[in-house]
């Protein structure tokens, strides 16, 4: 009888992962969670803002991908109400309306109270990607001319003084695919000079980074929910992203010692073939 | 107090995990029908949203209130027909119209910016001195982005033999980029279970509510 190893049924390492990911979210270990430097070149950006300035937040995702973005969202958005800056939503996803209006509901939840039309405003979807991106270089309130409850621009005081992008101090991109951050970085930045950062999925993280240069094309970026505990963690306001770490290096775990069971055998299996090749 | 409908909410929510979260022991009847309710919701979804969200406030509302100001909108008003028309065979050459314009003005448009933002700005940014940062991580940090850039560019570029010299720096142009598929493999693995954890908050929290935020 051939002493080859056969494959691990899949089916038990979904198990495996899912009681690696189960266990750790009812049970709260709190694992230490580390910042690194694109975490902390996004919360200096915003740290460094003066207060009273207007920034726009762009909710480029949708439902899909919200354990990631949305986490990173809310906690940027905390910073940015804590430092008194005068915030404007925007999609360029018909859905991130709705995850940015989520946002506020939590946190009028959680006792934190902005009030609408002064210190927030949500002007809604655009469609078009980079081509309303440049209209918004040149003209805001030609793209935008109401907010979602269909006030007119002009009669909200938040937006007051706003003519283009180069009248924020930043723009925050939470994307998941495109238009998104890079549409954000070609025109916001690249075109308009102004500063643009972000959020983007864990996946899309590795395609976006290079613009975290020496051109600041990107001032930081956080990337999936792991710097979304991190910037909770810098901002000392822990949410469902804190939460989630421990189960993250859990199922990591588990996904690092299948690896190497799997490398073993896969050597085990090369040694028995050729012992048995070698013997007939 | 939680209504009615938030809780019917949540429980259709969980049914529809569990049968997507099915097809993980084997494809079955439960699966299929969970995947044929998002298909069909999702386009239903999006038809009504891009009339009411593009299609009524960029088009038919500047019209009907204003036409002499907005008539110009009739272009892509109709060039949006057009596109339309590929729905009957007979008419389907009429979408090329709207398809050429489309295809054209991305092409002019992508070729500045990413010429500028993917090209110009990135190669402005490798071009650094690599022992200007003081500390040594930064510094060796500078050496491997330079010798990874150009390392990986010489091993896609195929008009040289990768012999010799050449061969030696494609090598390790394979190596860099090696590296780079572990890392993006990485954070796929993280996005994954980034997803799974948010649907066991999901069901842990708002079904069971055995966790709190």
């Amino acid at each position: 009888m051939s002493k080859i190893r056969k494959p691990l049924d899949r089916r038990i390492i979904f198990l495996l992962v899912f009681i690696g990911v189960a266990l750790p979210t009812m049970i709260k270990v709190g694992l230490p969670i580390e910042t690194t430097e694109n975490v902390e070149m996004v919360y200096d950006l915003v740290e460094n803002t003066p207060e009273g300035s207007p920034v726009l937040f762009s909710f480029d995702y949708d439902p899909s991908t919200k354990p990631e973005i949305h986490p990173q969202a809310t906690a940027v958005i905390k910073h940015a109400l804590l430092k008194k800056h005068k915030i404007i939503c925007m999609a360029l996803w018909p859905m991130g309306v709705k995850m940015c209006e989520q946002i506020f509901t939590t946190l009028e939840e959680e006792g934190i109270t902005p009030v609408y039309g002064e210190d927030w405003v949500n002007v809604g979807y655009k469609s078009g990607g980079a081509i309303s991106l440049k209209a918004l270089g040149k003209d805001f309130k030609k793209v935008f001319t109401q907010d979602t409850n269909g006030t007119m621009i002009d009669d909200i005081p938040t937006l007051q003084g706003i003519r283009n992008l180069q009248d924020f101090q930043y723009v925050m991109s939470f994307s998941a695919g495109v238009p998104g951050i890079k549409e954000w970085v070609q025109v916001g930045h690249d075109m308009y000079k102004t500063p643009v950062s972000g959020g983007v999925t864990a996946v899309s993280a590795p395609s976006i980074m290079p613009y975290v240069n020496e051109q600041k094309q990107l001032t930081g970026l956080l990337g999936g929910m792991k710097a979304a505990a991190e910037y909770e963690k810098l901002i000392g306001i822990p949410g469902t992203a804190t939460q989630g770490m421990d189960a993250q290096s859990f199922a990591h775990l588990i996904i690092i010692i299948l690896i190497l069971i799997g490398n073993i055998n896969y050597f085990h299996n090369k040694k028995v073939k050729a012992q048995e090749e070698a013997a007939r | 107090m939680i209504g009615f409908f938030e809780i019917l909410g949540i429980w259709i929510g969980v049914v529809m995990t569990f049968a997507i979260f099915s097809f993980l022991y084997k494809d079955n009847p439960f699966y299929k029908i969970a995947e044929q309710i998002f298909v069909g919701l999702s386009a239903g979804y999006w038809f009504v949203y891009t009339i009411y969200n593009i299609v009524l406030p960029n088009l038919i509302i500047p019209l009907k209130t204003d036409f002499s100001a907005n008539f110009l909108l009739l272009i892509p008003g109709i060039l949006g027909i057009c596109m339309l028309m590929r729905i009957i065979p007979k008419t389907e050459w009429f979408s090329r119209f709207p398809m050429a314009l489309m295809i054209g003005s991305s092409a002019g448009l992508g070729m500045l910016t990413y010429t500028k933002s993917d090209i110009i700005e990135q190669l402005t940014a490798t071009m650094m001195n690599p022992f200007d940062g003081g500390d040594w991580v930064v510094i060796l940090g500078q050496t491997l982005l330079i010798l990874g850039t150009i390392t990986g560019v010489i091993y896609f570029f195929f008009s040289a033999r990768h012999k010799g010299f050449v061969g030696v720096l494609s090598r390790i142009g394979i190596y860099f980029l090696m590296v780079s598929f572990g890392g993006a493999f990485g954070y796929t693995a993280m996005a994954r279970i980034s997803l799974l954890i948010g649907r066991l908050q999901f069901l842990l929290g708002d079904w069971l509510g055995l966790i709190h935020p």
